[in-house]
């Protein structure tokens, strides 16, 4: 029974402490968008996954603005893939409140499902506003590259800090004034 | 538990599956088969982003990626990794 994954998922404490070290969060410069990431592609694989299932995961997806499926938590990963994950995601400085964790290691039909789900062989995997993003390596590099902070930026996802989110607002209002 | 994968089996299957004129296999499970870190350079990455040049990847190498425990890639186009290459 596909059941089972449902509950499980819905239980999955989320997890937002992870987010202590947020203050660390790197500096980035807003500049020119880049459509970095591809709509999930659901293809032939997707008749594997019960409806139940795939259901289950649409929702976990959509649980948060930013969603990470991984092995461990956040606190306690449990595969250094995994770690480097959420170590970036915290140095970026993603906002506690718009991040959920999912520990595939507590559901093995959600191991294995968001593997069919994303059509992607490993964990952990990153969703940002329900897309696909990729797996470790991608992540460390966009974040090297400096795609990755764009691409937070742009999702409204980090934390600003208050004389950042001031300036922003005024920025704003300056805007909006010249219009 | 599956078995892992040949370091040679797994270059050559690179090579004449993603068409790659350069490949850099490293074995990161201590000989057991089932950690590999790779660099790929192809020239059919060229006018692809990176998600893309993974998904390729993984779909031709799906049997071995299926077999081990950890996959890391790089990929380049041919121009990238000479540039890479002067760079460093």
């Amino acid at each position: 029974m596909s059941f089972s994954l449902s509950r499980s998922i819905a239980g999955t404490a989320r997890t937002r402490s992870f987010l202590a070290a947020t203050s660390l969060r790197s500096a980035f410069s807003p500049s020119k968008s880049l459509p970095l990431s591809v709509r999930v592609l659901q293809g032939q694989q997707a008749r594997f996954l019960s409806e139940t299932a795939r259901s289950a995961i649409d929702n976990a997806v959509k649980s948060s603005p930013v969603v990470l499926f991984m092995k461990g938590t956040p606190e306690f990963p449990q595969c250094g893939f995994s770690r480097a994950t959420i170590q970036i995601l915290s140095l970026q400085g993603v906002d506690p409140e718009k991040f959920a964790a999912f520990n595939v290691l507590e559901d093995d039909e959600l191991r294995s499902g968001i593997k069919e789900y994303s059509n992607w062989p490993t964990i952990p995997q990153l969703y940002v506003n329900g897309e696909f993003i990729g797996g470790c390596d991608i992540l460390i590099a966009m974040h090297q590259s400096g795609e990755l902070s764009e691409l937070l930026d742009e999702a409204k996802v980090l934390v600003l800090d208050e004389e950042a989110a001031k300036s922003e607002g005024a920025e704003e209002e300056a805007a909006k004034k010249s219009e | 538990m599956s078995e892992g994968v040949a370091l040679a089996h797994l270059e050559d299957a690179i090579r004449t599956r993603l068409d790659a004129v350069h490949v850099e296999v490293v074995d990161m499970s201590g000989g057991c088969g089932q950690a590999f870190e790779v660099i790929i350079v192809s020239p059919i990455f060229s006018g692809k982003n990176r998600l893309m040049r993974h998904r390729l990847v993984n779909s031709a190498l799906r049997d071995e990626i299926a077999q081990i425990h950890a996959f890391t890639q790089k990929d380049f186009t041919p121009e990238e990794w000479a540039k890479a290459q002067a760079s460093s």
